[in-house]
Protein backbone atom coordinates (compact mmCIF):
# COMPACT_ATOMS: atom_id res chain seq x y z
CA UNK A 1 0.00 0.00 0.00
CA UNK A 2 2.82 2.34 1.05
CA UNK A 3 5.06 1.20 -1.94
CA UNK A 4 1.62 2.36 -4.34
CA UNK A 5 1.05 5.31 -2.26
CA UNK A 6 5.04 6.64 -3.28
CA UNK A 7 4.91 5.78 -6.60
CA UNK A 8 2.17 7.66 -6.98
CA UNK A 9 3.60 10.52 -5.50
CA UNK A 10 6.62 10.40 -7.65
CA UNK A 11 4.59 9.90 -10.75
CA UNK A 12 2.23 13.40 -9.24
CA UNK A 13 5.66 15.43 -9.63
CA UNK A 14 6.87 14.42 -12.24
CA UNK A 15 4.17 15.23 -14.16
CA UNK A 16 3.36 18.16 -12.20
CA UNK A 17 7.29 19.27 -13.51
CA UNK A 18 6.61 18.48 -17.06
CA UNK A 19 3.69 20.68 -16.57
CA UNK A 20 5.13 23.55 -15.10
CA UNK A 21 8.68 23.49 -17.14
CA UNK A 22 7.68 25.31 -20.05
CA UNK A 23 6.30 28.36 -18.16
CA UNK A 24 8.86 28.30 -15.70
CA UNK A 25 11.83 27.87 -18.45
CA UNK A 26 10.17 31.21 -20.11
CA UNK A 27 9.78 33.28 -17.11
CA UNK A 28 13.76 32.36 -16.40
CA UNK A 29 14.25 34.03 -20.26
CA UNK A 30 12.08 36.70 -19.73
CA UNK A 31 14.24 37.54 -16.16
CA UNK A 32 17.28 37.35 -17.73
CA UNK A 33 16.49 39.87 -20.29
CA UNK A 34 15.33 42.31 -18.43
CA UNK A 35 18.28 41.62 -15.99
CA UNK A 36 20.26 42.26 -19.02
CA UNK A 37 18.77 45.51 -19.98
CA UNK A 38 18.65 46.83 -16.75
CA UNK A 39 22.69 46.41 -16.19
CA UNK A 40 23.15 47.64 -19.94
CA UNK A 41 26.31 50.21 -20.30
CA UNK A 42 25.21 53.41 -18.19
CA UNK A 43 27.68 55.31 -20.52
CA UNK A 44 26.28 55.75 -24.02
CA UNK A 45 28.42 54.05 -26.59
CA UNK A 46 28.71 53.39 -30.34
CA UNK A 47 27.98 56.13 -32.99
CA UNK A 48 24.82 58.35 -32.24
CA UNK A 49 24.07 60.58 -35.35
CA UNK A 50 21.71 62.70 -33.49
CA UNK A 51 24.33 63.02 -30.81
CA UNK A 52 26.99 64.23 -32.97
CA UNK A 53 24.56 66.81 -34.91
CA UNK A 54 24.04 68.07 -31.39
CA UNK A 55 27.65 68.11 -30.65
CA UNK A 56 28.70 69.56 -33.82
CA UNK A 57 25.90 72.60 -33.00
CA UNK A 58 27.46 73.06 -30.38
CA UNK A 59 31.01 73.34 -31.58
CA UNK A 60 30.09 75.82 -34.04
CA UNK A 61 28.63 77.97 -32.39
CA UNK A 62 31.38 78.14 -29.25
CA UNK A 63 33.15 78.59 -33.44
CA UNK A 64 31.55 81.69 -33.89
CA UNK A 65 31.93 83.20 -30.67
CA UNK A 66 35.57 82.78 -31.10
CA UNK A 67 36.24 83.97 -34.35
CA UNK A 68 35.67 86.82 -35.57
CA UNK A 69 32.63 87.81 -38.41
CA UNK A 70 34.21 87.68 -41.67
CA UNK A 71 36.32 84.29 -40.37
CA UNK A 72 33.00 82.91 -39.42
CA UNK A 73 31.19 83.63 -42.76
CA UNK A 74 34.55 81.93 -44.46
CA UNK A 75 33.89 78.96 -42.31
CA UNK A 76 30.30 78.68 -42.93
CA UNK A 77 30.24 79.19 -46.39
CA UNK A 78 33.04 77.32 -47.70
CA UNK A 79 34.26 75.06 -44.89
CA UNK A 80 37.74 75.79 -44.06
CA UNK A 81 39.05 78.75 -42.17
CA UNK A 82 42.30 80.95 -43.74
CA UNK A 83 44.59 81.65 -40.86
CA UNK A 84 47.60 84.08 -42.06
CA UNK A 85 51.30 83.46 -41.01
CA UNK A 86 52.43 84.97 -37.91
CA UNK A 87 55.92 84.08 -38.49
CA UNK A 88 56.92 85.80 -40.98
CA UNK A 89 55.65 89.17 -38.86
CA UNK A 90 53.31 91.77 -41.48
CA UNK A 91 51.58 95.03 -40.57
CA UNK A 92 48.21 94.86 -40.72
CA UNK A 93 47.51 95.68 -44.73
CA UNK A 94 50.17 94.04 -45.88
CA UNK A 95 49.97 91.23 -47.38
CA UNK A 96 51.27 87.97 -45.46
CA UNK A 97 53.75 86.00 -46.98
CA UNK A 98 52.04 82.85 -46.07
CA UNK A 99 48.67 81.21 -45.05
CA UNK A 100 47.33 78.54 -43.49
CA UNK A 101 44.06 76.64 -44.74
CA UNK A 102 42.02 74.40 -41.80
CA UNK A 103 39.87 71.83 -42.83
CA UNK A 104 38.17 69.77 -40.34
CA UNK A 105 39.94 66.72 -39.53
CA UNK A 106 42.48 67.21 -42.02
CA UNK A 107 45.85 68.19 -42.61
CA UNK A 108 46.80 72.12 -42.14
CA UNK A 109 48.02 73.33 -45.55
CA UNK A 110 50.17 76.18 -45.81
CA UNK A 111 50.55 78.12 -49.06
CA UNK A 112 51.90 81.52 -50.64
CA UNK A 113 48.90 83.97 -51.20
CA UNK A 114 50.13 85.82 -53.70
CA UNK A 115 50.77 83.03 -56.36
CA UNK A 116 48.49 79.84 -54.76
CA UNK A 117 51.95 77.90 -54.63
CA UNK A 118 51.32 74.80 -52.06
CA UNK A 119 53.87 74.66 -49.35
CA UNK A 120 53.36 71.98 -46.76
CA UNK A 121 50.93 69.61 -44.98
CA UNK A 122 50.75 69.70 -41.28
CA UNK A 123 49.15 66.95 -39.96
CA UNK A 124 47.87 67.44 -36.45
CA UNK A 125 45.13 65.73 -34.08
CA UNK A 126 43.87 66.56 -30.72
CA UNK A 127 42.97 63.10 -29.76
CA UNK A 128 40.52 63.04 -26.81
CA UNK A 129 42.36 59.98 -25.09
CA UNK A 130 39.54 59.57 -22.13
CA UNK A 131 36.87 58.60 -25.20
CA UNK A 132 33.78 59.49 -24.08
CA UNK A 133 31.53 58.32 -26.22
CA UNK A 134 33.83 55.59 -27.91
CA UNK A 135 35.77 57.76 -29.85
CA UNK A 136 38.13 60.22 -29.42
CA UNK A 137 37.43 62.37 -32.50
CA UNK A 138 36.25 65.70 -31.64
CA UNK A 139 33.48 67.59 -33.26
CA UNK A 140 34.28 68.86 -36.50
CA UNK A 141 34.55 72.95 -35.84
CA UNK A 142 36.26 71.63 -32.35
CA UNK A 143 39.28 70.32 -34.48
CA UNK A 144 38.90 73.66 -36.46
CA UNK A 145 39.07 75.86 -33.44
CA UNK A 146 41.30 74.00 -32.02
CA UNK A 147 43.82 74.19 -34.68
CA UNK A 148 42.93 78.00 -35.08
CA UNK A 149 43.78 78.60 -30.94
CA UNK A 150 46.92 76.48 -31.47
CA UNK A 151 48.02 78.56 -34.97
CA UNK A 152 46.73 82.23 -33.70
CA UNK A 153 48.21 81.43 -29.72
CA UNK A 154 51.60 79.56 -30.80
CA UNK A 155 52.23 78.45 -34.30
CA UNK A 156 55.82 77.32 -33.95
CA UNK A 157 54.69 74.98 -31.20
CA UNK A 158 52.03 73.61 -33.25
CA UNK A 159 54.03 73.55 -36.70
CA UNK A 160 56.62 71.53 -34.79
CA UNK A 161 54.33 69.13 -32.95
CA UNK A 162 52.88 68.33 -36.81
CA UNK A 163 54.16 65.45 -39.34
CA UNK A 164 54.97 67.72 -41.71
CA UNK A 165 54.78 66.47 -45.54
CA UNK A 166 54.79 67.69 -49.06
CA UNK A 167 51.56 69.09 -50.59
CA UNK A 168 49.20 66.27 -51.69
CA UNK A 169 50.37 63.63 -48.68
CA UNK A 170 46.93 63.47 -47.36
CA UNK A 171 44.59 66.45 -48.96
CA UNK A 172 44.37 66.72 -53.02
CA UNK A 173 46.24 69.72 -54.37
CA UNK A 174 43.60 69.79 -56.80
CA UNK A 175 40.87 70.62 -54.25
CA UNK A 176 43.15 72.93 -52.40
CA UNK A 177 43.49 74.93 -55.56
CA UNK A 178 40.14 74.80 -56.43
CA UNK A 179 39.33 76.02 -52.45
CA UNK A 180 41.74 78.83 -53.04
CA UNK A 181 39.60 79.97 -56.36
CA UNK A 182 36.53 79.80 -54.05
CA UNK A 183 37.86 81.87 -51.77
CA UNK A 184 39.45 84.64 -53.88
CA UNK A 185 35.18 84.18 -55.77
CA UNK A 186 33.93 84.51 -52.36
CA UNK A 187 36.35 87.06 -50.85
CA UNK A 188 35.20 89.25 -54.31
CA UNK A 189 31.26 88.86 -53.13
CA UNK A 190 32.34 90.26 -49.44
CA UNK A 191 34.41 93.02 -49.97
CA UNK A 192 33.14 96.17 -48.31
CA UNK A 193 31.75 93.53 -45.24
CA UNK A 194 34.93 92.99 -43.59
CA UNK A 195 38.02 95.02 -42.54
CA UNK A 196 40.59 92.79 -43.05
CA UNK A 197 39.35 92.46 -47.03
CA UNK A 198 42.43 95.11 -47.85
CA UNK A 199 44.50 91.94 -47.74
CA UNK A 200 42.85 89.42 -49.86
CA UNK A 201 44.62 86.76 -51.58
CA UNK A 202 45.58 88.06 -54.77
CA UNK A 203 45.84 84.25 -56.66
CA UNK A 204 46.31 83.98 -59.79
CA UNK A 205 44.16 81.06 -61.55
CA UNK B 1 34.90 83.31 -15.24
CA UNK B 2 33.86 80.31 -16.85
CA UNK B 3 36.64 77.02 -17.67
CA UNK B 4 35.04 74.78 -21.11
CA UNK B 5 36.64 71.43 -22.46
CA UNK B 6 35.66 70.29 -25.81
CA UNK B 7 34.62 66.90 -25.80
CA UNK B 8 33.80 64.55 -28.16
CA UNK B 9 30.44 63.53 -29.28
CA UNK B 10 29.27 66.23 -27.18
CA UNK B 11 31.01 69.84 -27.98
CA UNK B 12 32.06 71.86 -25.54
CA UNK B 13 30.77 71.24 -21.50
CA UNK B 14 31.28 73.68 -18.50
CA UNK B 15 33.70 72.61 -16.04
CA UNK B 16 33.57 75.52 -13.34
CA UNK B 17 31.82 78.83 -13.21
CA UNK B 18 32.56 81.25 -10.59
CA UNK B 19 34.14 85.10 -10.22
CA UNK B 20 37.23 85.54 -10.02
CA UNK B 21 37.48 88.71 -7.53
CA UNK B 22 35.85 85.95 -5.00
CA UNK B 23 38.16 83.79 -3.28
CA UNK B 24 36.03 80.51 -2.69
CA UNK B 25 35.03 81.10 -6.48
CA UNK B 26 38.12 81.61 -7.25
CA UNK B 27 39.83 78.45 -5.86
CA UNK B 28 37.90 75.98 -7.39
CA UNK B 29 38.53 77.70 -10.65
CA UNK B 30 41.83 77.13 -10.28
CA UNK B 31 41.23 73.67 -8.75
CA UNK B 32 39.40 73.09 -12.18
CA UNK B 33 42.13 74.23 -14.17
CA UNK B 34 44.75 72.37 -12.43
CA UNK B 35 43.04 68.99 -12.84
CA UNK B 36 42.68 69.45 -16.90
CA UNK B 37 46.32 70.61 -17.09
CA UNK B 38 47.41 67.12 -14.78
CA UNK B 39 45.14 65.54 -17.20
CA UNK B 40 47.37 67.03 -20.50
CA UNK B 41 44.88 69.34 -21.84
CA UNK B 42 45.56 72.52 -23.05
CA UNK B 43 43.88 76.09 -21.94
CA UNK B 44 43.51 78.51 -24.46
CA UNK B 45 42.02 82.33 -24.05
CA UNK B 46 40.52 83.48 -26.86
CA UNK B 47 41.34 87.40 -26.98
CA UNK B 48 40.77 90.30 -29.41
CA UNK B 49 43.86 92.46 -30.30
CA UNK B 50 43.50 96.24 -30.58
CA UNK B 51 43.68 96.32 -34.30
CA UNK B 52 40.01 94.44 -33.79
CA UNK B 53 41.74 90.78 -34.68
CA UNK B 54 40.65 87.66 -33.21
CA UNK B 55 43.24 85.46 -31.56
CA UNK B 56 43.79 83.09 -28.94
CA UNK B 57 46.26 82.87 -25.89
CA UNK B 58 47.99 79.38 -24.87
CA UNK B 59 48.07 79.60 -20.83
CA UNK B 60 50.19 77.07 -18.91
CA UNK B 61 49.02 78.04 -15.09
CA UNK B 62 45.91 80.07 -13.62
CA UNK B 63 48.07 83.21 -13.33
CA UNK B 64 48.58 83.67 -16.67
CA UNK B 65 44.94 83.65 -17.29
CA UNK B 66 43.84 87.55 -17.83
CA UNK B 67 41.88 88.91 -15.23
CA UNK B 68 39.46 89.96 -17.37
CA UNK B 69 39.20 86.78 -19.68
CA UNK B 70 35.64 85.46 -19.24
CA UNK B 71 36.49 82.14 -20.74
CA UNK B 72 39.44 79.32 -20.51
CA UNK B 73 38.79 76.36 -23.11
CA UNK B 74 40.93 73.32 -22.76
CA UNK B 75 41.01 71.01 -25.57
CA UNK B 76 43.22 67.79 -26.06
CA UNK B 77 46.94 68.74 -26.71
CA UNK B 78 48.32 68.26 -30.29
CA UNK B 79 49.70 65.71 -31.67
CA UNK B 80 50.99 64.68 -35.17
CA UNK B 81 48.55 62.82 -37.17
CA UNK B 82 48.67 59.77 -38.06
CA UNK B 83 50.62 59.46 -41.47
CA UNK B 84 48.58 58.12 -44.04
CA UNK B 85 49.56 56.48 -47.65
CA UNK B 86 46.23 57.64 -48.89
CA UNK B 87 44.64 60.67 -50.16
CA UNK B 88 41.34 62.04 -49.25
CA UNK B 89 39.32 64.33 -50.76
CA UNK B 90 37.33 66.63 -48.47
Amino acid sequence: MALALGTGAVILVVLFWELIRPTLKGALARGRLLWSLRRGPSAPTGYDPGRERRAEQRARALLRSCIDDYDWAMYRDLGFLRVWGALGKHERGEEATYAYLIYPHKPIVAYLPQTGALLNEYCVAFPDLSRPYGSSRLPDSDDVLAKWMALTADERRLVADANMHLPGRQVDPGRVRRDLLRLTRWERTHVGTGERLGRADTLHA
Amino acid sequence: MKLLRMKPGHGEIVLAEGDIEAPEQERELIEAFRRELDAGMWAAVPTGTPDGRREAELVKSFAEVPRDAERVIFFPRAAGGAPRATRSGH
